[in-house]
């Protein structure tokens, strides 16, 4: 409980430190809308050659372009600054005071920043979803409506763990500040449903870097082509990941040495 | 320049994680639209999916040799004012950073030909080349180098005025993505947008250097290809120089 109340007060000094800074919103919205507006114009050129893509027609890929922004916001506004600072902090030596802190200290690393414009994406991609829906027509049932909301979650705990395990890394590799151009390169995959990539590529989106449960799934429920089986295995797979990534942490700090203790 | 180049290949493996990146870019494009060729019996707009291929494998090695300071990297160096010891040295500041990036393509080249190995045997390019096409070519990417090095720091340049570049600079990305080939081979855009593109510099940073290697154009075509590489070259020294001359007045730096 003491964990949550501390996570949340985290959250929201975040927050108030970034309403300070209002023109950033404005220039954030900017450079969301631009980014925005190139992905529509890819999908008006593929679609002016062809009808459908891998099976998905251009309102059901416009669902899932949707989810790709929202999840750029949710990773650009709390995950990839805190574990960006996390690395950082590990490579000066600094982490002792969060360590020292009586909390979780996996909890306490996971919170401390907040880039609240950058959480503008997670609206836009909201407004495309519903764009999206309300152009496919026809009603979204309550338990397709339930998968995806239950889907979303099980995508950012991925995205999640599997940064905490990329940050963690930089016990043992000290020089981490390629991670955000690595991972936002790999991340662009994921506006595309992940069958129209080779087997290779499509294994590794969905395993190594969780691309396909944070997107394609989400967007499989919200355009009802989504099984249980699938969803069944994503929890799954989402548990394991979770445990996975909280024991590495743990390994990986006890070879950290501090340079101001 | 020498030291550039050994400091790249210091940190290897860095340098290669953040190229892996890099390639995720062309990588995608190139699946979307073999995978459209495939759909539509073996063919989009005239290009096969090996064609396709030939393109994007070019085009990552384009995109290397475009890597240039960046909009970012001056408004670093104005708003912290670290270009205060730079005015003190004897030559103007762009001749370094022409030199350093220049140096790090070197290194950047020998990391790209294990990707571009690796991407010709998953993808099958289909290739056929004349030695014209190789010499044109490796004049091309100096010249697309030369005009994104000038584009953008004039772009850069703005800083002295408003401290924050970030907005104008993805608007450029924008424009360059739609109009120089960097998104996809302009023959598949509609026709009023090949003639736009005509006009301004992007093409020739991306879509005729790959052209000319992967593409069939004539020896004239490749002659005027280079033409207006070098026209685009001298405007954007002008434009640069221009700004330059009136932007440096503004600028007062506090220490050091």
């Amino acid at each position: 409980m003491t964990t949550i109340r501390v996570a949340l007060l985290h959250l929201r000094i975040g927050v108030m430190n970034d309403l300070q800074y209002r023109v950033n919103f404005a220039l954030q919205v900017l450079q969301s809308l631009l980014a925005v507006a190139v992905g529509l114009i890819v999908f008006q050129l593929v679609f002016s050659h062809t009808t459908e893509l891998n099976g998905w027609t251009h309102d059901e890929l416009l669902a899932l372009l949707g989810v790709q922004a929202v999840m750029a916001g949710v990773i650009h506004s709390v995950i990839q600054p805190n574990m960006m600072r996390l690395t950082e902090e590990v490579q000066e030596g600094k982490l002792d005071h969060a360590l020292v802190k009586p909390v979780d200290a996996q909890m306490l690393v996971s919170v401390r920043e907040v880039q609240l414009w950058q959480a503008v994406d997670v609206l836009i991609g909201g407004v495309i979803i519903g764009f999206a829906l309300a152009r496919i027509g026809g009603d979204l049932s309550v338990l397709d409506t339930l998968a995806f909301g239950v889907a979303l979650l099980f995508g950012a705990v991925l995205l999640y763990c599997f940064w905490l395990v990329l940050a963690t890394g930089s016990f043992w590799v000290v020089r981490m500040w390629f991670l955000p151009e690595l991972f936002e390169g790999i991340f662009q995959t994921g506006r595309w449903p992940v069958g129209i990539y080779p087997d290779w590529l499509r294994f590794g989106i969905t395993f190594l870097v969780p691309i396909a449960f944070a997107i394609t799934v989400p967007a499989e429920a919200v355009t009802s082509r989504l099984d249980w089986k699938t969803l069944t295995f994503a929890a799954v797979f989402t548990v394991a990941a979770f445990a996975f990534s909280r024991w590495f942490w743990r390994f990986g700090l006890r070879r950290y040495s501090g340079a101001s203790a | 320049m020498r030291t550039e180049m050994q400091a790249q290949f210091q940190y290897r493996a860095a340098t290669y994680m953040y190229l892996l990146g890099m390639v995720a870019e062309p990588v995608i494009y190139l699946v979307v639209w073999s995978t459209i060729a495939d759909q539509s019996g073996g063919a989009v707009g005239g290009l096969t999916a090996g064609q396709f291929a030939a393109y994007y494998i070019v085009w990552t090695l384009v995109r290397t040799m475009n890597i240039v300071f960046t909009p970012y990297g001056w408004e670093w160096r104005i708003r912290e004012g670290q270009l205060s010891g730079q005015l003190l040295r004897p030559l103007h500041p762009i001749h370094y950073d022409v030199a350093q990036f220049a140096g790090g393509k070197i290194p950047w080249l020998v990391y790209y030909l294990p990707i571009a190995a690796i991407l010709t045997v998953v993808f099958h390019p289909t290739f056929d080349v004349r030695p014209a096409e190789i010499v044109v070519f490796a004049v091309a990417i100096w010249g697309a180098y030369l005009i994104r090095t000038f584009n953008q720091s004039a772009l850069g340049l703005v800083t002295f005025w408003t401290t924050r570049v970030g907005a104008l600079f993805s608007l450029y990305i924008v424009l360059e993505l739609l109009l120089s080939g960097r998104l996809l081979p302009l023959t598949l855009m509609p026709g009023w947008v090949q003639t736009l593109a005509w006009l301004l510099p992007f093409r020739w940073t991306f879509y005729f250097p790959i052209e000319a290697l992967v593409g069939d154009l004539s020896n004239a075509e490749l002659l005027a290809g280079l033409g207006m590489q070098l026209f685009w070259t001298l405007i954007g020294i002008g434009i640069f120089s221009l700004v330059w001359r009136h932007a440096i007045r503004r600028y007062t730096a506090v220490g050091n």
